[in-house]
């Protein structure tokens, strides 16, 4: 599939400024060809899908307040389909993380992550969260949160305008109607889990084992 | 003064009284409670406002430095300092049972320096775990990563709370408590929570529905920006300020660059003044702006929420004009002001003021008078003068609970001595109060503009200032009133260009000490509503 037959209404694929990196991850993802039916199928759902992602905001300081601004009135994020802000993580499609991440909010985010139902994105906002920001040599900051999870689009800025977040969020538009919804296929941007300890043993975490679903305690 | 001096030198003996910046008082500890009683309780003068706890490490002796002031006369401030050479297990005395505000402020010491206070009942650290390894504001401090390894794995929150007692023969005593009963029904609020204003932890039990204790906990969005701030520069460090109460942004910023002028004596040109008074107002009308919209948000009201948001934005519009910034502007520079106002300023702030009195028009009818936002307000979250004064709760809060404590009228900076402005202040002191004080301040800051807008001086924007600021020996205090109450800077300096010690008082960890207080007994879904009347912002806790 070319990057240029992605459309995303009002905003032709010439415009944006970054084409290769999402073409490469469409090359990478159709590697082994698709069945056209299931391709056909496959664009079809997310077609919706990418009109109705459903944020949650993870806001933790000033770049939340950018994120408020850019759902109220003035610039509306409902225009992206994105306006249902959710609060609980079931029932969210895409993580905005907005603000900085501490030591003590890691273990947080990461549970709140987990919480997500695939198939899930993370849109990392402001500096912060994408290095650590104007805090990168505090002594308890966390420098980037691809360290705790993998993360889809990086919106720069300190903080990011709402007209930033909106290009970053189309670009995750474009990379949902990118995948394979019923193959069960994307591909998670590989991220840097090599630096969490855990506290109890010392050892470094073994990401897999913290990524393994909790058992369905469901009653049958 | 003279009185004070003489309060002092009859409390305690040993004190040794320097005329600085501000009155200075060093005592050794052991007589550290019974100076800060007498100051306290003295009829003539009582010194019953406890501005800010700093906790200091000089090298050779840890300790504290008090800035207080009498409620009633906020002109007349005082500062007392004690400190202990033990490193190893360094104890003072707590001022807890005198000052309210004292309860978090010692935790934040303890977690900062490793502080304990003899007597505070509670000596859990704040801000940091108690699983944290080393006191992060120590000059000692080992930085190395390794040693607080990131997790993602949950930590257990505990319930025991170490306490250190000194019983009536004198001896000390160590000993636990528990924050809550065994058989108490918590909840947890937060810290990922829409209504919590920021990443705040409150663990609430609950006896029905109704609120019967809460533990705070906070730290999940601390930064350590005291400690970043000890390697800056000056002008470095305003980069930080801005994200403390990023409501209040270019406040924050007045601040620290009026407490570095006016220590090293630089002289800002008064078309700066302007521009940095009215930029001041403007900052305080969208910081009310957005306070009115989540707190009308917290009680359900959506609608309010959007008018709220889309009048804030006409006032981001104009910063985004004048400096390219929405939230964060960047204006307020050491010696003045970075960028000039463009051509229209003028003329867009004075449209905007029409504009914005018939939109409080609006809000009035639409909100302030709807019977279920009346029942959800009048007579919930009440705060008592006394409980403003001792937990120290300044801004449109504070003042709703009146006590008057408007920074810009008692110690007046930049032009506010040349404006005529009225300080709002109600007595109710329940939500409805705080609500209505904001909306009121709107108009008030809209008033101060009017007077400055039309008599913008020509001329520099910006003092002669040296490329390498660096600040004479001593202590420096300058107080502001933000968007959520008095914040003050306070900058020990030891000649250099960077600070030895950097500490801001934050108005919004006042307003949040008092929260278990006010919202007791109250209706656990009354509790989102309360906070949003306090308007706090948790970065400024957290620093
Ligand atoms: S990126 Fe900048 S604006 Fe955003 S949270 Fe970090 S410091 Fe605040």
């Amino acid at each position: 599939m070319d990057v240029k037959k992605i459309k995303i209404k009002a905003f032709p694929a010439e415009e944006f400024k970054d084409n290769d990196s999402l073409q490469a991850y469409i090359d990478e993802l159709n590697a082994e060809g698709t069945n056209v039916i299931i391709g056909k199928l496959d664009e079809m759902i997310n077609w919706g899908r990418a009109n109705s992602l459903w944020p949650l905001a993870f806001a933790t300081s000033c770049c939340g307040i950018e994120f408020m601004a850019a759902a109220a009135a003035h610039y509306d994020l409902a225009r992206f389909g994105m306006e249902v802000t959710r609060n609980s993580p079931r029932q969210a499609d895409v993580m905005i993380v907005a603000g900085t991440i501490v030591n003590k909010m890691a273990p947080l985010l990461r549970r709140v992550y987990d919480q997500m139902a695939e198939p899930k994105h993370v849109v990392a906002m402001g500096a912060c969260s994408i290095s650590g920001g104007p805090f990168t040599n505090s002594y308890c900051v966390i420098n980037g949160v691809d360290k705790l999870i993998p993360v889809d689009v990086y919106v720069p800025g300190c903080p990011p305008r709402p007209e930033s977040l909106f290009y970053g969020l189309l670009q995750l538009q474009r990379k949902v109607k990118a995948d394979k919804f019923i193959q069960k296929k994307r591909i998670v941007r590989p991220y840097r889990p090599e630096t969490l300890i855990n506290p109890k043993t010392g050892e470094p975490i073994d990401m897999e084992v913290c990524l393994e679903p909790t058992p369905d305690t469901s009653i049958e | 003064m003279e009185t004070i001096k003489k309060i002092i030198a009859q409390a305690a003996s040993d004190a040794v009284i320097e005329e600085a910046q501000r009155l200075t008082v060093t005592v050794p500890p052991k007589q550290l409670h019974p100076l800060m009683k007498a100051l306290h309780d003295n009829e003539e003068l009582p010194f019953d406002y406890l501005i800010s706890l700093i906790g200091m490490d000089w090298g050779d002796k840890l300790g504290v430095i008090y800035l207080l002031s009498p409620s009633k006369d906020l002109t007349r401030e005082l500062v007392v300092i004690t400190a202990t050479e033990d490193r190893g297990n360094p104890l003072l005395y707590s001022v807890t049972d005198l000052y309210e505000t004292a309860h978090l402020n010692e935790r934040e010491v303890y977690a900062m320096f490793g502080i304990r206070f003899i007597n505070n009942p509670d000596m859990r650290p704040f801000l940091l775990d108690d699983t944290w390894n080393g006191f992060p504001l120590r000059k000692d401090y080992d930085t190395d990563p390794a040693r607080n390894p990131v997790t993602v794995i949950s930590s257990e929150v505990r319930d025991d709370v170490p306490r250190i007692m000194e019983d009536e023969n004198g001896n000390l005593v160590e000993s636990t408590t528990r924050v809550f009963e065994k058989d108490d029904y918590i909840i947890n609020i937060g810290p990922q929570h829409p209504s919590t204003h920021g990443v705040m932890h409150f663990r609430t039990a609950l006896n029905g529905e109704l609120i019967k204790k809460i533990d705070v906990r906070s730290g999940y969005i601390h930064r350590g920006i005291e400690k970043l701030c000890e390697s800056l520069t000056y002008p470095q460090i305003l980069h930080l300020t801005d994200r403390l109460d990023y409501l209040s942004a270019n406040i924050n910023r007045h601040a620290v660059c009026m407490c570095v002028e006016k220590a090293v004596g630089i002289e800002v040109p008064p078309r700066a003044q302007y521009i940095r008074t009215i930029m001041d107002e403007l900052n305080r009308i969208s910081s009310h702006l957005l306070a009115f919209a989540s707190h009308c948000n917290d009680l359900g009201a959506t609608t309010a929420f959007i008018y709220g948001m889309r009048e804030r934005e006409h006032v981001l519009d104009i910063f985004d004009k004048t400096c390219g910034g929405r939230l964060i502007i960047n204006q307020d520079v050491i010696g003045g002001v970075m960028f000039d106002i463009y051509p229209d300023f003028q003329k867009d702030v004075k449209a905007f003021i029409p504009y914005m009195r018939k939109r409080l028009k609006e809000y009035e009818v639409f909100f302030s008078k709807n019977p279920i936002a009346l029942r959800r307000m009048v007579d919930v979250g009440y705060m008592s003068r006394e409980d403003a004064i001792t937990y120290g709760v300044t801004g449109p809060a504070g003042r709703g609970s009146g006590w008057s404590c408007d920074v810009r009228l008692h110690k007046p900076y930049a032009l506010y001595e040349q404006v005529e402005f009225t300080e709002v202040i109600r007595t109710e002191g329940d939500s409805y109060a705080r609500y209505l004080n904001r909306l009121d301040e709107i108009e008030q800051a809209l008033q101060i503009i009017e007077q400055l807008i039309d008599n913008i001086p020509e001329g520099e924007i910006q003092g002669k200032v040296r490329p390498i600021i660096r600040i004479p020996e001593g202590r420096y205090f300058q107080s502001v009133e933000t968007g959520k109450g008095e914040f003050t800077v306070f900058i020990e300096s030891k000649g250099n260009k960077h600070p030895y010690r950097l500490k801001f008082r934050s108005p919004s960890m006042a307003a949040v000490s008092v929260m278990p207080l006010i919202s007791e007994g109250e209706f656990l879904a009354d509790f989102i509503g309360i906070g949003g009347s306090m308007d706090y912002v948790i970065p400024d806790i957290d620093r």
